[in-house]
């Protein structure tokens, strides 16, 4: 396989071109780390904000009244601003960095790399993927400090509340425009980043790399460009479709005859379910957007860890395939009660249920992968071992909201919130921290703090598990999700398991200053690190730490082995890399 | 550290397990006629995840217990079967346990959805609007009038926009803040949203369905028990979405057609 010229450019020399306008992978996969990372905190501080008025909602909370005057008069949340800050963390979490951190960043970093090539096919495309992603990001925030604030109508902006203007509330004017603005130069960045990890994946693979050797971080890189090329594709024309709606006097998605304020709408023709349809179709493989780069990442770090090859990597591949086939034809269940024809709840449902066939399959790879190996403990592996665990706790409550009958009484409650917080909230950020303690020093030539690692991944497991597992108990009373305020009857009773949430919640984000803590303190004082330091197998092994600026030096690598040759006898060790032309012996068939 | 991770998994899991096995946070008593097969769903679907939640934290606690501290010079082993084995397995077990659950689920969700109300059920339609639900009964002619959008005036109590000057129908018809239906009786839910989405949910009842702007969509339920519910959105629909909520009365059809007679005289 040879590897095409297209790619080639010359090193940077100034400043600008070789840090902020970069067309190095590795540094546009830091700058998306770097906007994950920023993201990620702004949308833990908001979700701090949101549980302490759900605890204990009379009481101020010191300074929230610089922040917004009219949002938080004398420091307590009025039931609007809420409802703008639970947007906001809901869109920044799940595009801002679960998009972001282990698709594009790591992805970025490492799938080039990883391949053996010396950067992505389309360089000036990927510079562009993450600068129009960093102005998404911008307009998005801009929404906090534009007329009455962003937009409240949670991160699925349902219809028609997203395009009928200010009339529906604060932020529901200039909040949604800059909304719907953001996403769709979100999906712009996506779709450039999606066309160059799978041009690299199909294209720059170097000699010997055949598809079934590439690392299962690769494949699901691979796999998830492939979900993102056609969900972001329909997300970015839904959402200029709402801008029109609010600019030029379309009707898209609000019918006639709606009345606010005693007033007629001025619209006419609209559909209200052509929103839902649109989002979720997006929606859906979205989820898988945000957890099969961690599934890749996670058994990638879990088989150096284990210290022998995958059960069967060509399961795990089909299986990861088989979701993202899956993802289009499930995305209906979220759909359930809203109206649409109760004949397509019962068609959405079967597959959503099959979907359950390949996550389970996957899960009993990993696990039955442990056993026999030899398990080393870090707090990469601890994240990875983690991510399993959470992935079968959020994966189970799936089987109950695949069933119209059952959504009926859990639809919109807080089983649905502590169920996709598991399973792609918690599990893909695990995701995140176990990619960042494995390769850390790879990409920064410095070893982080285990000791920290250590404590950072005991705080978050148990504190994550503290927080959502008693989401799905007030789901099964009727905890009715994005209220401000429990003023129900049925609800107030529940307010001290709030409570013991929003404590747990503080303690698990305190451990995320400690992770953040020990990102910056070992990036300039942390131990130097070796070129291999956890004597792994696949190519960002093989070359300098931190590599260097085509990666392999000057060499196009030759692969000789299948990705994860550990367990065997070879003059390095109980692995022999892909690179090495050493044969060894091994009971596990090369590929 | 390992073996110290295997343990804290088995207590997260038992720990998750007891409040589902004690009944400490369940759904109120069901009053509904369709309720008891979707209650009967959710305890099955219950069971069936709790095993497998179970099941795979205990498995993968016991490999990270077992599998750890090994000695240096120990040799790696394959799962005996290797993969095939767990994959026939998950497609076997897996597949016949969430088919029978989609299959079974079938009836309880045909009950509401997909069966026709029976013709004597009685008609209620509610409108939802920020941040209220009202109620209209179709008055001795057993017929609604036509819906006016242009004349919803909510000063002059114009709640559903009746036009009782030029339409008949409308003269008769009964409009309430809060909903009222009689005890065993099917009621034919006529659901219709003024401006934004909405959703209508009455945890006893095992009913919940949103309303959608500009199609009207309908369900149909018998309730069993006297008492007085909580109906609340849970759609949101705004900065009031969270106290958007009515009260819902079953009672015996005398107190009814008393209630009826007086909401008619207001």
């Amino acid at each position: 396989m040879s590897v095409p010229a297209a790619q080639h450019h010359a090193p940077p020399t100034g400043f600008i071109r070789k840090h902020v306008f970069s067309l190095d992978h590795k540094v546009i996969g830091k700058q998306y780390y770097g906007l994950a990372l920023v993201a990620a905190y702004i949308g833990m501080g908001l979700s701090w904000l949101m549980r302490f008025h759900l605890a204990w909602n009379s009481t101020a909370i010191p300074g929230l009244q610089f922040l917004s005057a009219s949002g938080a008069p004398g420091g307590v949340m009025t039931p609007e601003y809420y409802l703008q800050l639970m947007t906001m963390h809901g869109t920044i979490m799940v595009f801002f960095v679960l998009t972001t951190a282990p698709f594009a960043a790591f992805g970025n970093y490492f799938l080039p790399i990883q391949v053996g090539a010396e950067d992505m096919p389309f360089p000036h495309f990927n510079m562009m993927s993450f600068w129009v992603t960093f102005v998404a990001f911008l307009v998005l925030m801009s929404s906090f400090f534009v007329g009455d604030g962003p937009t409240l109508g949670g991160w699925t902006q349902y219809a028609p509340l997203n395009a009928i203007g200010s009339v529906g509330g604060p932020g529901q004017g200039m909040g949604v425009v800059l909304w719907a603005t953001s996403i769709a130069l979100f999906c712009v960045g996506q779709l450039l980043g999606a066309l160059n990890f799978i041009s690299t994946t199909l294209d720059l693979r170097v000699k010997g790399l055949s598809l079934m050797r590439l690392p299962l971080s690769a494949w699901s890189w691979f796999i998830t460009s492939c979900i993102g090329l056609t969900a972001f594709a329909v997300l970015m024309p839904a959402c200029i479709l709402v801008i029109l709606d609010h600019v030029a006097g379309t009707s898209f998605f609000v019918a006639s005859g709606l009345v606010m304020n005693d007033q007629v709408l001025p619209h006419s023709g609209g559909s209200t379910l052509l929103w839902q349809h649109l989002f979720w179709f997006f929606g859906h493989p979205e989820v898988y957007i945000a957890i099969v780069p961690s599934m890749g990442i996670v058994s990638h770090i879990l088989l150096a860890n284990m210290r022998k090859p995958m059960l069967s990597q060509r399961v795990l591949i089909y299986s990861m395939g088989a979701l993202a086939v899956l993802s289009y034809m499930v995305y209906g269940h979220h759909m359930f009660v809203s109206g649409m024809n109760p004949f397509s709840s019962l068609a959405f449902s079967f597959p959503t249920l099959v979907i359950t066939i390949p996550s389970t399959i996957i899960v009993l790879i990993w696990t039955f992968s442990l056993y026999g190996s030899k398990l080393r403990i870090n707090s990469a592996s601890l994240f990875s071992l983690g991510f399993i665990s959470m992935f079968v706790s959020g994966g189970v409550s799936g089987f109950f909201l695949a069933q119209p009958s059952i959504d009926i009484m859990l639809h919109a409650t807080y089983f649905v919130v502590g169920h996709f917080h598991l399973v792609m909230g918690v599990a893909a950020m695990f995701g995140i921290f176990a990619g960042t303690y494995f390769w850390f020093p790879k990409m920064t030539g410095r070893m982080m703090n285990e000791t920290l690692g250590r404590v950072h991944f005991w705080l978050s497991f148990v504190g994550a598990y503290c927080i959502f597992m008693p989401f799905h108990y007030l789901g099964m009373v009727g905890n009715i999700r994005r209220y401000s305020t429990f003023t129900d009857d049925f609800l107030q009773p529940l307010i001290p398991v709030h409570r013991f949430i929003t404590i747990a919640a503080f303690v698990t984000g305190f451990a995320q200053l400690i992770f953040l803590y020990n990102l910056f303190h070992s990036r300039f004082w942390g131990k130097p690190a070796p070129d291999n330091p956890w004597e792994a197998t696949s190519l960002e092994w093989s070359t300098a730490t931190p590599p260097p600026f085509d990666n392999f030096g000057g060499k196009h690598p030759i692969v000789y082995h299948d990705p994860y040759q550990y367990g065997v006898k070879s003059s390095v060790g109980d692995y022999v890399m892909q690179t090495s032309p050493e044969q060894v012996e091994t009971e596990f068939e090369e590929k | 550290m390992a073996r110290f991770f295997a343990i804290t998994i088995v207590v997260i899991a038992v720990l998750s397990a007891i409040p589902i096995l004690r009944h400490t946070w369940v759904a109120p008593e069901d009053i509904s006629t369709h309720g008891a097969l979707i209650d009967e769903q959710m305890s099955e679907t219950m069971a069936e995840a709790g095993i497998s939640f179970l099941a795979a934290q205990f498995i993968l606690a016991f490999f990270v217990w077992k599998f750890s501290n090994t000695a240096p010079d120990a040799k790696i082993k394959k799962f005996p079967g290797g993969a095939k084995g767990l994959v026939i397995g998950a497609l076997l077990v897996v597949g016949v346990e969430v088919m029978a659950l989609g299959i079974f689920g079938v009836k309880a969700w045909a009950n509401v959805y997909l069966d026709a109300p029976s013709a004597n059920a009685m008609p209620v339609q509610v409108q939802a609007g920020q941040f209220a639900f009202y109620f209209r009964y179709p008055g001795p002619d057993g017929k609604f009038g036509g819906l006016h959008p242009e004349l919803i005036n909510e000063g002059s109590q114009n709640i559903f926009g009746l036009d009782p000057e030029h339409d008949v129908d409308a003269r008769d018809d009964i409009v309430a803040a809060e909903m009222a239906i009689p005890v065993n009786k099917e009621i034919h839910l006529l659901m219709h949203a003024k401006d934004v989405g909405h959703s209508f949910f009455v945890r006893e009842l095992r009913v919940q369905q949103d309303f959608v702007p500009g199609l009207d969509v309908s369900l149909h339920f018998t309730a069993t028990k006297i008492g007085k519910y909580e109906i609340v959105c849970t759609q949101l629909c705004g900065l009031g979405h969270y106290n958007m909520k009515a009260y819902l009365e079953v009672m015996s059809q005398e107190d009814f057609d008393k209630w009826l007679k007086q909401q008619a005289g207001q």
